[in-house]
């Protein structure tokens, strides 16, 4: 028997209203149950709501409706003692500049309960695993913005945590740190529940398992990664004419708008993309209204749909495909 | 009050380091050791400076009661600055940078977030004003005569009571506003007002400056804590009671605000 570690959460009818009745609404009677041991994007376009559900989610804000549980235990800002074995990253890190880092991660250690012993242990072996082992007794004032994220993650990883709430932990850091740190972060799948907020889709399909959409505050879907592919991403066609056919292009655009098999049509100027929802009806009759159009192309391929289009497709704004 | 240890030992730490427990050591220090010097040889001072206006005017020679007053008047006036000073940003700053957010998602209540931060200004009040207190009890008993140290001691926990309630209504303001300018407006603003109140007959004693009378005559040995009976008990008590209702309304406004 296979025995997944980490917490379950569940998410229901989470609603946040700043402001008043006349406010804002951040976020719209979320549901959601995220699995035990699973790495779940949660992805969205900036003001969707991904941070203000992180802040309900480690009770940092109070709902104005709704109720988070990890493992059957409903968060609450007054009851502290439910925050051990969570961590947590914060969008944009700032810790105390005249602390060192190792000092920091100890305090949080010492914060989940441990040890002062246990605490510089783990303080030790967390930094080493992030990559700023040489630089633990440095003041975090001289740090740079990487290394604070770096750090950022190893004071949410110090408790060996059940639950990793992560906003944005890759935003400030250069090719070779956001490789690192995913890679970092998808090892934890099956070793704790990792929640992952971003707008970077290739990071989420790099390292999640399941994948939630939000869009002005509601959940627009939620899904496993391929259930997600599957349902959502629509085949897609990638033409690119030979330079100087603008009108042959403009004829083709309006033949493909009139076709019941074609569900967008996008010219970027040198290409043009064609989203279809029959894919039968396209390989056969695509290439037959270019020729109809006299278009003359460079190149033709079927693009493989990634998550970037079943998110804007989703959030309602186009798309273009993503590479084959 | 989960984690109160751990976030003493943070705010304390970070008085040393970010040379604030330092620099409000130093104008303690200073303010304790140039009052008695001040108060013996002021006269002297002002006959050099006034010349011939002043003669035939003749200024009684100073005492050891003039280093009391001196030294009081000092440290109440520099102390209540800098206890506004420290205590302004004490949340606010926290909230705006954001460290407050990154702290209590952990596991640790409010209440230890804000104790840990009352205890360690009250702590640095309290080594600072001792400090002061013995280095002019020295300079004191060198320049004038020896004073008894049990009221140098009343002078110490009287002050500090003063000075301490200055930084429980300026951390409220911190607390409530979440602004350390509008925290130390409001600190200042007490400190004028409480100061102009304490003028008034029948209500000086219900303030902190009302700590300030009890304090002198007994640092001076003219009397005893018992001997002063109420006109002691009614300033502590009142002082005890401004600084716990500020504490309480910060605490309270704090458990209600999102981070």
């Amino acid at each position: 028997m296979t025995v997944v570690a980490g917490a379950t959460v569940r998410i229901r009818d989470l609603t946040k209203q700043f402001g008043g009745a006349s406010g804002v609404l951040a976020l719209d009677g979320l549901d959601l149950d995220v699995p035990a041991g699973s790495v779940f994007g949660l992805l969205g376009p900036n003001g969707a709501g991904k941070t203000t559900t992180i802040r309900l989610l480690v009770g940092l804000a109070r709902p104005t409706r709704g109720t988070v549980e990890i493992d059957e235990g409903r968060i609450d800002p007054a009851r502290p003692d439910r925050r051990h074995g969570i961590g947590v990253l914060d969008q944009e890190p700032r810790y105390y500049g005249w602390m060192r880092g190792r000092e920091l991660v100890e305090m949080v250690a010492r914060l989940h309960g441990r040890s002062p012993r246990e605490a510089r242990l783990r303080a030790g072996e967390v930094l080493e695993r992030v990559g700023l082992g040489d630089a633990a007794e440095r003041r975090i004032s001289g740090y740079s913005g990487g290394m604070r994220q770096r750090l950022g993650i190893a004071q949410a990883l110090v408790d060996r945590p059940r639950l990793l709430v992560l906003d944005e932990p890759v935003s400030s850091l250069d090719p070779e740190g956001r490789r690192d740190v995913l890679t970092l972060i998808g090892e934890l799948h099956g070793e704790a529940t990792v929640i992952f907020s971003t707008h970077v889709l290739s990071d989420i399909e790099r390292i999640c398992d399941r994948v939630g959409i939000l869009d002005r505050g509601r959940l627009v879907t939620e899904a496993p990664l391929p259930e997600l592919l599957a349902r959502y991403a629509l085949p897609l066609y990638r033409l690119e004419p030979e330079p100087g056919q603008d009108a042959a292009l403009a004829r083709l655009a309006t033949a493909l708008g009139g076709v019941p098999w074609a569900d967008r049509v996008e010219v970027d100027g040198i290409a043009m993309t064609v989203g279809v929802t029959d894919e039968t009806s396209a390989s056969r009759d695509l290439l037959r209204a270019v020729v109809a159009a006299d278009l003359r192309l460079a190149s033709f391929e079927r693009v493989r749909p990634g998550l970037e289009d079943v998110f804007l497709r989703l959030v309602g704004r186009g798309g273009t495909g993503s590479g084959a | 009050m989960t984690g109160f240890g751990i976030l003493l030992r943070k705010e304390l730490l970070e008085s040393w380091r970010t040379y604030r427990l330092l620099v409000v050591l130093g104008l303690f220090l200073f303010t304790g050791l140039s009052s008695p010097v001040l108060a013996r040889f002021t006269p002297e001072i002002i006959q050099l400076a006034a010349g011939e206006q002043f003669a035939g005017i003749e200024i009684p020679p100073p005492v050891a009661a003039d280093a009391v007053d001196q030294m009081l008047g000092n440290l109440t006036q520099f102390g209540a600055l800098a206890a506004i000073l420290l205590a302004m940003g004490l949340v606010a700053s926290e909230k705006d940078r954001g460290t407050a957010a990154f702290l209590l998602a952990k596991p640790v209540t409010r209440s230890s977030f804000l104790a840990a931060k009352l205890v360690a200004i009250g702590s640095v009040l309290a080594v600072c004003t001792a400090m002061a207190v013995v280095v002019g009890w020295v300079y004191t008993a060198l320049l004038f005569e020896t004073l008894p140290v049990t009221g140098w001691a009343w002078l110490a926990v009287l002050t500090w009571m003063s000075l301490f309630a200055y930084a429980a209504i300026t951390f409220l303001g911190s607390t409530l506003t979440g602004s350390a300018a509008a925290a130390a407006g409001l600190g200042f603003v007490a400190l004028i007002v409480l100061s102009i109140a304490a003028a008034i007959p029948g209500v000086g004693q219900f303030l902190p400056p009302g700590l300030l009378g009890p304090a002198d005559a007994l640092a001076s040995g003219t009397t005893t804590a018992g001997e002063l009976g109420a006109d002691l008990l009614i300033p502590v008590v009142s002082t005890i009671v401004l600084v716990a209702a500020c504490i309480g309304l910060a605490a309270r406004s704090f458990g209600r605000q999102e981070l």
